[in-house]
């Protein structure tokens, strides 16, 4: 997912709804790893569970309101990368699970346009204009762009890549 | 220029910048910490920024717990926990034991962190501190694998919704019942991104042990952090904590003129004990209205509410009693320190003789995967802080969430029952006679 390309490639989306927690994209008995390949059979295992077995790589999750509420457990996200998972749509997004996705690399966006997405609509993300396009109903869907101190985060590769130049002296 | 928040002077202090509500600052950790579950991947980052020769930012302020499987339900658990140890012992970091408790209470008892302080924890329930007016938040294993490497993280000074109580509260309602009316009322997702500030008298009057719990369940409502401003209380009970001074600032405290998102005001005498209804911690009802709903399994613990105060007001009502017949009682201490009360105390004999199952401290059933797993069907009324759908076991179990008081009573019966119909004793803060080791 790093380096992710500023419009992705069509995918399905797989549409749930407001208030999805972590213990649902992540059930607790599958967090004794923290391997994205072994995590992604955890992926909504019971409160989806022809997810995981259907996903493919470049597909979508499209939340409702309040996506990723719960838990700080970053195998949330990582469970979603994992599952080859291009980025996830919401809403709105509860703060810890926002932050681990950018963490990760996983490109998140907020958009009230969210629930006009139907669960299976073939749908890309436009990344640097903030917008969401519906291959499947033809509309385009506008986005919240991300805050400048976020996007520079982004820019230099993510907090790792950003850590490590600090370490080394380089900022 | 407009006063501050409390959160915003704690961001503004650890970021030597003039920070307000919507800025972004990088600030000094005061305390990091970690546990069996969020390490291992916190560590693989730690070490991959550092490029497998870096030290912690400060190791007696790095501390990794061993709660969540704690002890080992499996093989992959127990190789986790090697993990913690093998890290813990090559990097310095303070590492507490199997059965020593769970992070934000062994953390609390042994004085990591006091008022004004930042505290980053990989697990969201970090909020806890700001029950001792620290700045409390829980981040993801990436924030803090490079943040336990510089020190610094960066964060967007968040508003703040103040939740103003007066009065006295009713015999029968506690710091929970508060929390699940506040969550309630604004919503699972009513304060995300910002900071809850718990004030007013009803909340000044709160010993510490209960402050805790208001702030715990801050981000039950999306909080970042949920802070009860510090005073005379806190100084006290840190003090007998850790047999330290500790000075009270008296600029700790959210300016007079200081901006907020939004205030909520409460009359103390009006509140009824609250029960959350599955499978969301929103879903705060006054008991009457789920009073007779059956039970079949009781929980005692938790970071919320499984310290030595409220175990004793639950054996209080037991105290001589059996627990209903054709349901079960889990009890799980917080720390090893609150098991030795209750053994001390008598607690303990009065759960054994009740019929109830105590357990070594740690997350115990609240994490869902073992120590009283639900099955299919099964109804839970617990002390817990979640009650999403399959949090403590099956999918199709229900969770119910209230105070110590509201499940000692209901054990009783083997239904949701009103705790105003036993006598429920409130405690003030039992503090440590000395730190444990």
């Amino acid at each position: 997912m790093t380096g992710a390309t500023n419009i992705t490639e069509p995918g399905r989306a797989w549409v749930f709804g407001d208030d999805i927690d972590t213990d649902q994209i992540a059930p607790s008995r599958f967090l004794v790893s923290s391997d994205p390949e072994e995590l992604a059979e955890a992926a909504f295992h019971d409160h989806r569970p022809e997810f995981h077995e259907e996903v493919v790589d470049g597909d979508f999750v499209v939340g409702g309101e309040n996506f990723g509420s719960g838990s700080s457990r970053e195998h949330a996200p990582l469970a979603l990368v994992g599952a080859g998972v291009d980025g996830v749509v919401a809403v709105s997004f509860a703060r810890i699970f926002f932050r681990n996705a950018i963490n990760l690399g996983l490109p998140v966006l907020i958009s009230p346009e969210a629930r006009r997405i139907d669960d299976g609509d073939e749908i890309a993300l436009r990344l640097e204009e903030g917008t969401i396009v519906n291959h499947t109903t033809g509309e385009t869907y506008d986005a919240e762009a991300l805050p400048p101190f976020l996007q520079e985060l982004v820019d230099r590769g993510g907090l790792k890549p950003y850590t490590k130049a600090k370490l080394a002296g380089d900022l | 220029m407009t006063g501050k928040t409390l959160a915003e002077k704690i961001l503004s202090r650890k970021s030597n910048t003039d920070a307000y509500a919507g800025d972004y600052v990088e600030a000094a950790i005061d305390v990091g910490f970690t546990h069996d579950v969020t390490g291992p991947l916190t560590f693989d980052v730690f070490e991959e920024v550092t490029g497998g020769d870096g030290e912690l930012f400060d190791p007696g302020r790095t501390a990794i717990t061993i709660d969540h499987h704690a002890p080992a339900d499996g093989v992959q658990a127990a190789n986790n926990h090697n993990r913690v140890r093998e890290f813990a012992a090559e990097y310095g970091a303070v590492q507490y034991a199997v059965g020593d408790g769970i992070c934000h209470q062994v953390l609390v008892e042994d004085g990591f962190a006091g008022p004004g302080d930042l505290v980053i924890g990989a697990d969201s329930h970090t909020t806890t501190f700001g029950g001792l007016g620290a700045f409390g938040t829980g981040v993801g294993s990436t924030d803090l694998g490079t943040a336990l490497a510089t020190g610094e993280l960066w964060f967007r000074v968040p508003e703040t919704l103040r939740f103003e109580v007066e009065g006295d509260l009713p015999d029968g309602v506690y710091a929970k019942d508060l929390i699940l009316r506040f969550i309630g009322d604004v919503g699972f997702d009513g304060c995300t991104y910002m900071a809850a500030e718990y004030a007013g008298s009803a909340v000044t009057d709160l010993p510490v042990h209960e402050r805790l719990v208001l702030a715990n369940m801050a981000i039950e409502m999306g909080g970042k952090a949920g802070i009860v401003p510090p005073d005379q209380r806190t100084v006290d009970y840190l003090e007998a904590q850790t047999g330290e001074r500790v000075d009270l600032d008296p600029d700790l405290a959210s300016d007079p003129d200081a901006a907020y998102y939004d205030v909520h005001r409460y009359d103390a005498a009006a509140f009824s004990p609250q029960v959350s209804k599955p499978s969301n911690p929103e879903n705060a009802v006054d008991v009457d209205e789920v009073v007779g709903t059956e039970i079949d399994q009781f929980f005692v613990g938790t970071c919320t509410n499984g310290r030595y105060e409220d175990i004793r007001v639950v054996a209080d009502i037991m105290e001589g009693e059996t627990l209903a017949p054709g349901t079960r009682m889990v009890v799980v201490p917080a720390s090893a320190d609150v098991y030795d009360r209750m053994l001390q105390g008598g607690e303990l004999k009065t759960f054994v003789d009740a019929g109830a199952i105590v357990q070594a401290a740690g997350c115990g059933p609240c994490f869902g995967t073992h120590q009283g797993a639900l099955g299919d069907g099964d109804v839970a009324l617990a002390t817990a802080n979640r009650n999403f759908p399959g949090r403590e076991g099956s999918m199709d179990s229900e969770v119910y969430l209230s105070s110590p008081a509201t499940v000692g009573a209901s054990a009783l019966y083997g239904e949701i029952t009103d705790p105003r119909t036993v006598e429920t004793p409130r405690y003030d803060d039992v503090v440590l006679e000395e730190v444990a080791a």
